[in-house]
């Protein structure tokens, strides 16, 4: 039986017709809207590589059925740069060394903008290593992702700072 | 994965009708189901999507000073809950201590309750397993067990429940609210999960076709809000499950202990209420003596199920910390490491 959904991503509306009601949004992503930048990693919800934004909030997207996440406005690593403009994240994990390989950084990014859409961890790298401990990084860079964070979440806090000064 | 025909209910009354059917299974966040469809542990021929019911993702204080949440409640979302949290601290850090921030922004309540016990050998099908498969043997009983209960096990399966959220529910006396044809039915978290006896592949007392729709709290609970804590040794900082966790919450009144609430996790196939330690604890004043004396009440019927007798002597370590730690009072904020023993907001390591 088919099922009809309709998601928003990155902005764009998608009618889309199911076949199988086994596709998680990961496989759609990738398989069906050729959106390779989310990375199926370990498809189980351990590594993070896969982490995507739904109405802002970070999930593992090889965990989540396609079908049951039908309405949901989903943002992805396409949807983070404007144009050639690239968001601060990207930018301070390219100053900060925070890739070796690169096939974890989607995940890394996204679950980054997540971390600073809950509001929870501020400058505190103790608090941003913990919120980041889903994504894991085979090459182990580790200290460069947290330093990258870090510094956006820093200027974040302290522009918050002056406004309220 | 088994392929499935996918219903979506409008009310709770549909969904609790289509998953009368034997094979019938809940959809929720599925971050435990779908990881177990995929390694075809679980083969449900029809998933329930109860994602979309109206009504279950709310956190309600009733008129009686008890909490209700619903079933639908992300686990995030019930932690970050700035009331919920003052109100029931060790809670809180017992959720964000679970899992990761992407796992809790899914999970839900009902399905943090439902997630599987479970061990390796359950997880692959090419093992022997009670639970997976019933009669077919138990291959942890002789195997890598050093995570594995030591009370409340049987022959039958020795795995533990991995819920940290259930262990201070348990102590704190919550309620599962349930809905089935036969109507709607209360049962307190305590006697939710099963040990495992001859029938290790029943995890809790759930009938077929029930659905959680809410747990709720006492109002007595939040008397322990000044003396609450959540405990958990793991064999990595963060994103583990527990060797073993502790619950500890007191009420503390003229420097005695007025009343005691005790529950640990990792050490069985359900979250262990240690009513005989809360009574011992009882009229005394909180010192290491005593919280020692309780710890070793909780542990007096433990034995190892394998390589795992020195979980005795943590949880028992386990449980004193704790205790230190509620008695000396919750910390303004969860701990950047929330239940580590590492955690840098409660001072050194004992």
């Amino acid at each position: 039986m088919n099922h009809s959904i309709s998601l928003t991503v990155n902005g764009v509306r998608r009618d889309i017709e199911l076949d199988d009601p086994r596709v998680t949004l990961l496989d759609l992503l990738r398989e069906r809207l050729q959106l390779t930048g989310t990375k199926k990693g370990c498809d189980r919800g351990q590594c993070g590589a896969c982490t995507i934004l739904i109405d802002g909030r970070r999930i593992n997207s090889c965990l989540a059925l396609a079908v049951s996440h039908d309405g949901a406005d989903i943002q992805t690593i396409e949807g983070v740069a404007r144009g050639d403009q690239l968001h601060p994240l990207q930018a301070a994990f390219i100053a900060h060394d925070g890739f070796q390989c690169g096939f974890c950084t989607p995940g890394q990014i996204m679950s980054a903008i997540g971390l600073m859409n809950e509001g929870q961890a501020g400058d505190d790298p103790e608090r941003i290593r913990e919120g980041m401990s889903g994504n894991l990084c085979r090459c182990g860079a580790y200290s460069g992702i947290t330093d990258a964070v870090l510094e956006v979440q820093t200027g974040l806090v302290e522009a918050k700072q002056r406004r309220s000064a | 994965m088994k392929t499935f025909e996918y219903v979506r209910p409008a009310s709770v009354s549909d969904a609790v009708a289509a998953a009368a059917q034997p094979g019938a299974a809940y959809l929720a966040a599925g971050t435990n189901l779908l990881d177990l469809m995929k390694g075809g542990v679980s083969r449900p021929n029809r998933l329930v999507d109860v994602t979309h019911l109206p009504g279950l993702d709310r956190i309600e204080r009733l008129a009686d000073g008890s909490v209700r949440i619903g079933a639908l409640v992300r686990n995030a979302d019930l932690a970050h809950d700035a009331e919920f949290a003052k109100s029931y601290p060790a809670i809180a850090e017992a959720l964000l201590s679970g899992a990761s921030a992407q796992l809790r922004n899914a999970a839900t309540v009902g399905g943090n309750l439902l997630q599987r016990t479970r061990c390796a050998y359950f997880y692959d099908t090419a093992s022997r397993c009670n639970k997976r498969a019933p009669g077919s043997g138990c291959d942890a009983r002789l195997g890598e067990n050093r995570m594995h209960a030591v009370l409340g096990w049987s022959e039958a399966c020795i795995a533990t429940h991995p819920s940290d959220f259930c262990v201070p529910l348990a102590a704190l006396d919550a309620v599962v609210e349930i809905e089935g044809r036969a109507g709607r039915r209360e049962v307190a978290l305590e006697e939710f999960h099963r040990l495992p006896g001859e029938n290790p592949e029943r995890d809790s007392t759930l009938e077929p076709g029930e659905l959680i729709v809410a747990v709720r709290l006492p109002a007595a609970a939040r008397d322990f809000a000044g003396h609450a804590r959540y405990l958990k040794v793991r064999e990595r900082t963060s994103y583990a499950f527990a060797v073993v966790s502790a619950a500890a919450a007191l009420r503390i009144d003229a420097g005695k202990i007025a009343d005691a609430r005790l529950a640990l996790g990792g050490v069985a196939a359900k979250p262990w209420r240690a009513r005989a330690a809360e009574k011992l604890l009882a009229g005394h004043a909180p010192d290491a003596t005593v919280f020692r004396r309780a710890a070793e009440a909780a542990l007096a019927d433990a034995k190892p199920s394998g390589d795992n007798a020195f979980k005795i002597e943590l949880a028992q370590r386990v449980l004193v910390r704790a205790l230190t730690l509620a008695a000396a009072g919750t910390p303004k904020r969860i701990p950047a490491l929330p239940a580590s023993p590492f955690s840098s907001a409660i001072g050194s390591v004992a």
